[in-house]
């Protein structure tokens, strides 16, 4: 089968476990049916030919699986409590989306298709990355010789969203110590 | 095209969790689709039909490797994805601890 039919029936089976984890009531099985995603992407990944993709997508999803696990699993109110849903919303929103998407027909109309890249500087790097870098893994050569100005930012950004996330949860720690001094 | 469009429709799926759901975890989740949405849709951008991953073998030229500029800024966009979730996950367990749900109109009410 060409591989854009596989993708077809993968991304397909992408939607519906994202609608199906969207609309379960139990957190716990939205969390695990989450995952069907992730992995899809990660199969998807491997069908168009870019496996460091497909182990780096595949241990994000384990990461996340066991970050969002751990920090939502001891909650009391792991079940989400019926509340009014708003209808009015969601109506306007469904039909708001399928106005966005029939409208964005024509712009995915006039990209290059499916299988026909636009590689315009990508040529000069993989005609010339082995000798300029001397990496067999071309993917390496742009991450760490050509782009290594955009991985030390991208770097910079994680450092910080790393940090915030570990000052958030410090605060907790250090007014419960505080309490307990004063207590 | 088809590709594309299926693509562009888990990322509809994703702005529709944002937009209407009302529970903290939910909308962290629906940000992860979003997120996987649009890595997915750059690597589809970057795939030409018949061509191999892009490391040099014997035997393999350059003619014939798939576009390795999308995957080398997706692979740290994976990352990054993952720490922006870890501070997600952070802030909604200090909300959680403050106003003891994850509701976010019960947050708002509470605050004001």
């Amino acid at each position: 089968m060409p591989v854009e039919t596989w993708l077809i029936f993968v991304i397909s089976f992408m939607i519906l476990g994202s609608i199906v984890a969207l609309e379960l009531k139990d957190l716990l099985s939205s969390i695990i049916a989450i995952g069907i995603v992730g992995l899809g992407v990660s199969v998807s990944f491997l069908f168009l030919q870019a496996p460091d993709l497909a182990i780096v997508q595949f241990l994000f999803e384990i990461f996340a699986l066991i970050i969002l696990v751990r920090a939502f699993i001891k909650k009391d109110y792991h079940q989400e409590k019926p509340s009014r849903v708003n209808k009015i919303l969601v109506g306007v929103t469904i039909i708001t989306l399928i106005a966005v998407f029939f409208l964005s027909v024509n712009i995915f109309k006039s990209l290059p298709a499916f299988g026909n890249p636009l590689m315009e500087t990508s040529e000069y790097y993989l005609a010339h990355g082995a000798k300029d870098t001397g990496s067999a893994n071309l993917v390496t050569s742009i991450i760490l010789d050509y782009r290594a100005y955009d991985t030390l930012g991208e770097i910079t950004v994680l450092f910080t969203a790393i940090l915030g996330a570990l000052t958030i949860v410090r605060i907790k720690s250090r007014s419960k110590d505080s309490v307990e001094e004063q207590l | 095209m088809t590709v594309y469009l299926l693509c562009f429709i888990l990322l509809l799926v994703g702005l529709y969790g944002i937009i209407t759901k009302r529970d903290l975890i939910k909308i962290i989740l629906s940000l992860g689709i979003m997120g996987y949405a649009a890595n997915l849709m750059l690597i589809l951008f970057g795939y030409k039909s018949g061509a191999i991953y892009p490391i040099l073998e014997k035997g393999v030229t350059p003619e014939i490797m798939v576009d390795p500029l999308p995957q080398a800024l997706v692979l740290t966009s994976i990352v990054i994805e993952l720490g922006i979730t870890a501070m997600l996950v952070a802030l909604a367990v200090r909300l959680f601890e403050k106003y003891k749900t994850f509701d976010i109109t019960k947050i708002r009410r509470l605050s004001g």
